[in-house]
């Protein structure tokens, strides 16, 4: 058992293509947690981050600035009655919500966290990630349709229409990037040969591929590679129903759309897919466009000092977020009220700051006395680290978008689907394969 | 890619799309119909990566179960259909639909038993230079480019034809 | 001003918009309790689809027979209530009433009551312009201008606060002038908020003025045409983003209007953005009034000589001012007793709501929210 355990550890493959079960099931349950927990703080960062937006502070009193404020929810939603309206078809309503968070969740096996990080590295991994994620449509439309009531039948209609105008140009742009793997050449405009085909829909592959080209395909061609991430970032906001797109689930027009009539835990299901999906389509975006885990600028300041000093970044973002604890500690009111929750945010930063400490450890460690596990940890770390963090940022974006801009009313969302973000797409496909053939 | 337990995933794989195909016909509510036919085609598609063809299987994921069995579930959806729950099932010609279907079963097995040897009876070899994403791409935008292209003809009439019936006014 | 002689109007009030062949008519109640219908009103929808056929609003959720109490309350009685009226902007109504007395009673406020009025009410006026862009964006689904507005909103609540005791529902002034003299530091509070709220208005702007979404949203959206406003009789922003230009505080000056220098800010097209467009114009040139009246204030007393017991002679009097939603007009009919005869408040929010009707057909369901956000309705006033 033990042996099967560490036959894995230093594979440079990952587990599905080790036929590892043992390390898949340990990935996926990994993953399982991984998510659920940014979800939980993805909740939190919204409600803080728009309250902040709108001059005010957000959830401060459940934990020390609102900090437990998501297990309070996950906890007042489970214990809520489950309300299923009369007439409705009571199959279609509870397996709803199921197949939206099974087509959200399942898209991570595909992810990739690092060379060998990721359950399994489907040779069609784009194909499945785009093909699973438009399961989620289905779920929409059975959910408003079980509702049985006009308001969320409406809801559920747009919604599922919006979804699917945008997967098309989702996809047109995904190609786009695609192409761009089957190139050999480095640099911005660099292209070696492009009709060898070997060009690769696995995700690992195509950040391999970036890495190969010693470019990111954000900026490969530039500005073709720009134009179709912004095509597939702004699809992507539509394809999850977030602002501006969320006409669907607005509330001064159709009281939440296809999920009104779901209460409690069914509505924090929906709230869970809706959450992963975002985060699994920004991991889209970032493994295609922004490099995966690569790390920034890998060629232009490589060699060992610098992989070193890039190293020290997760440690340093642990040190850096316990020190903002310690200053709102610091900031707390000096009152009785308050003491439970200044020694809660001590000791959060305490926590923090150790998992920092423990990791800045990790990397002087392996610098210092480089040792194979070590090593390989570094590594790893390191690229979770980086994916992560890039992915956070389209997390953030998303709530910046939220909180400015008003929403488009629906015929004028599905216009900009069709008129404006299909050419685009198409214009850049063509144009990024006329590039490639031309400059090869 | 070395197959794992590949008796059990057949038989667990057909088994789900016969069962989704049975539900199909024999389920009153619409709704349930379209969603084991969504069960059928996921199972479809499970078979399809058995058979070391995993683009089809993500096509037909994508566009059978992501995208028809929506456009299915719209229709039903806009279309009222309470009357057709109270309908019965299955109408009082059943005997002749019983016996059509085992003349075609009958067809069926006859063909196969033909056909036996033209197939050998071992595991296909799964493909060696190219993957079957680049198999496939090189094929059809090489050998069957005119036939792509005629498809693509034949879909692009369909969708004139359908925007101008949806059409209200021109 | 003379536009309202030369209005043609090409409405057609009567033969609603024809729905097409194969149409599949939907009634859609919006309301009372809708998240965006500004109070309780129930709209009844008549639809087509996405596009509305044509509309029907049902009011009186909020009538509390605010006339008829007036028949049973003497004049200075009544002065509160007529806060409760319009209850964003409770000085304008106070005001309308205050002047509409003592029109009756044939006195004048001295100068000194002639200015605090005028600056409060303008500061009023942005208090409620401010809500309006808050509510308003709101329902368009930009989410933030609602938090700045209200947050800057509460600088006039608070001068309202520190002058009469009350935010919300003032009653501010009395019949024949202004019961309470300025506080020590009313001047530089004002002038505090002068500066303060100018910038914050360029901050609402850059929200919302360029952004193409908000541009898509409220262009072309709600049009009503100057001639068709005109005979609808509405008044107000409405009026004048039509193109019409009439203000009655330029047109029949009431308190000292007269002796300010101000804009009246019009629009061309009469669809949202210009009601947009010329909300804000306003806003500005309300603080140009603020500042010129706090220079300028007089010495003096801030009450005419009333007569302890108000009975004015036997008469009736008609009188209007411009209150930030529209033309608010008083019409007292007295009968030379203490109490009126019979009160009746022309409320803006009551005439401008029918013109709902006419702005929505042809547009989207998502439209009509818009439209009643634009229209600027309370319905405390429509119900009174």
């Amino acid at each position: 058992m033990l042996d099967s355990f560490m036959s894995y550890l230093g594979s440079t493959v990952t587990p599905g293509e080790a036929n590892n079960q043992l390390w898949a099931m340990i990935y996926v349950l990994i993953i399982f947690a991984g998510v659920s927990v940014a979800v939980m703080a993805m909740n939190w960062l919204e409600r803080k981050a728009l309250a902040h937006f709108q001059v005010r502070l957000g959830p401060m009193r459940v934990g020390p600035h609102g900090l437990l404020q998501p297990i309070a929810d996950a906890v007042k939603l489970l214990i809520k009655e489950d309300i299923i309206p009369a007439e409705s078809d009571k199959f279609v309503f509870w397996i709803a919500p199921l197949i939206g968070l099974l087509a959200s969740f399942t898209v991570y096996t595909v992810v990739p966290f690092g060379p060998s990080q990721a359950v399994s590295d489907m040779n069609i991994g784009i194909l499945f990630m785009l093909g699973v994620s438009s399961l989620a449509v289905l779920g929409v439309v059975m959910a408003g349709w079980a509702s049985n009531s006009h308001y969320p039948l409406i809801g559920a209609l747009r919604s599922s229409a919006q979804m699917v105008s945008y997967e098309v140009a989702m996809g047109l742009a995904v190609v786009s990037a695609i192409l761009m793997t089957s190139l050999h050449g480095a640099g911005l405009y660099g292209v070696a040969k492009l009709s060898d085909g070997t060009g690769t829909l696995s995700m690992i592959g195509i950040v391999q591929a970036q890495q190969e080209q010693q470019v990111w395909f954000l900026f490969k061609f530039f500005p073709l590679g720009l134009i179709a991430f912004v095509i597939f970032a702004i699809a992507m906001i539509a394809e999850t129903n977030r602002a501006p797109f969320d006409l669907p689930e607005a509330e001064s027009e159709l009281t939440a759309g296809f999920h009104t009539e779901y209460s409690g835990l069914r509505w924090s299901l929906f709230m869970l897919a809706e959450y992963a999906a975002m985060i699994a389509v920004s991991s889209i975006a970032v493994t295609l466009w922004l490099g995966g885990w690569v790390r920034p600028f890998p060629h232009w300041l490589s060699g060992p000092t610098w992989d070193f000093i890039f190293a020290l970044f997760p440690g340093l973002t642990f040190l850096g977020l316990g020190a903002i604890a310690f200053l709102g500690t610091v900031r707390m009111p000096k009152h009785a009220y308050f003491r439970v929750q200044t020694i809660g945010l001590a000791a959060f930063g305490a926590v923090l700051a150790l998992i920092g400490v423990f990791l800045l450890a990790i990397v002087i460690g392996a610098k210092v006395s480089p040792h194979d596990i070590l090593n390989r940890t570094t590594e790893g770390l390191s690229n979770v680290f980086w994916f992560v963090f890039k992915v956070a940022v389209f997390m953030y974006l998303y709530i910046w978008y939220r909180a400015t801009w008003p929403r488009y009313r629906f015929d004028q969302l599905m216009r900009v689907g069709w008129k404006v973000m299909l050419p685009i797409s198409l214009g850049v496909l063509i144009v990024t394969a006329i590039v490639g053939v031309l400059l090869g | 890619m070395t197959p794992v337990a590949t008796p059990f995933f057949f038989y667990m794989l057909s088994g789900l799309a016969v069962a989704g195909g049975l539900l199909v016909v024999t389920r009153r509510n619409a709704v349930h119909s379209a969603l084991s036919l969504i069960v059928t085609l996921l199972a479809v598609a499970g078979l399809y990566l058995m058979l070391y063809a995993p683009f089809v299987a993500g096509v037909q994921i994508i566009v059978y179960a992501g995208g028809i069995m929506v456009l299915f579930l719209f229709v039903i959806m806009l279309v009222s259909l309470e009357r057709t729950i109270k309908e019965r099932q299955f109408n009082r010609m059943w005997p002749v639909g019983l016996a059509a279907s085992c003349a075609l079963l009958a067809l069926f097995l006859a063909v196969f038993e033909k056909g036996k040897k033209l197939f050998e009876d071992r595991p296909l070899p799964p493909l060696t230079e190219n993957n079957n994403t680049q198999q496939i791409g090189l094929m059809l935008y090489g050998n069957y480019m005119f036939a792509f292209e005629i498809a693509s003809l034949l879909l692009l009439v369909a969708i004139l034809g359908a925007v101008i019936m949806a059409k209200k006014r021109i | 001003m003379n536009d309202r002689e030369n209005a043609v109007s090409n409405l057609d009030l009567e033969t609603p918009e024809k729905p097409y062949l194969d149409s599949n008519e939907l009634i859609i109640n919006m309301g009372p309790q809708h998240p965006a219908t500004h109070g309780v009103l129930r709209v009844i929808l008549k639809l087509d689809g996405e596009k509305v056929l044509g509309t029907e609003c049902v009011i009186g959720y909020l009538h509390r027979g605010v006339e008829k109490i007036a028949e049973n309350r003497t004049y200075t009685m009544f002065n509160p209530y007529v806060d409760r009226m319009d209850y964003v902007a409770a000085v304008s109504n106070g005001l309308g009433y205050c002047q509409a007395v003592e029109k009756l009673l044939n006195v004048e406020a001295p100068p000194r009551a002639n200015y605090i009025r005028v600056i409060l009410t303008e500061l009023n006026r942005i208090a409620s312009h401010q809500l309006w862009l808050g509510t308003h964006a709101l329902d368009i689904g930009a989410m933030t201008p609602l938090f700045y507005t209200f947050r800057d909103r509460e600088e006039i609540l608070k001068i309202f606060e520190k002058y009469c005791g009350a935010r919300l529902t003032t009653h501010a002034f009395r019949i024949g002038g202004c019961q309470y003299e300025t506080y020590a530091g009313f001047e530089k509070d004002v002038k505090n908020f002068l500066t303060f709220v100018a910038p914050k208005i360029g901050e609402y702007e850059e929200l919302l003025t360029t952004n193409r979404i908000w541009l898509e949203r409220t262009k072309n959206v709600g049009v009503i045409s100057g001639p068709d406003a005109i005979a609808l009789g509405v008044t107000g922003p409405v009026l004048r983003a039509s193109g019409v230009k009439w203000d009655i505080r330029k047109a029949q000056p009431y308190a000292n209007y007269s002796q300010f220098d101000f804009e009246i800010p019009t629009g061309k097209n009469g669809d949202t953005y210009d009601r947009y467009l010329v909300r804000m114009e306003e806003m500005r040139q309300s603080l140009r009034i603020i500042e010129q009246a706090v220079n300028g204030i007089p010495e003096g007393p801030i009450m005419a000589k009333v007569p302890k017991v108000i009975k004015p002679a036997v008469g009736e009097i008609y009188h209007s001012i411009e209150a930030p939603k529209g033309e608010l007009g008083y019409f007292i009919v007295s009968d030379g007793s203490t109490q009126p005869y019979r009160v009746r408040v022309r409320p803006p929010s009551f005439v401008n709501l029918q013109a709902l009707d006419v702005m929505v057909r042809g547009m989207l369901v998502a439209d009509v929210v818009a439209v009643i956000g634009t229209l600027d309705i309370v319905l405390g006033e429509v119900d009174r």
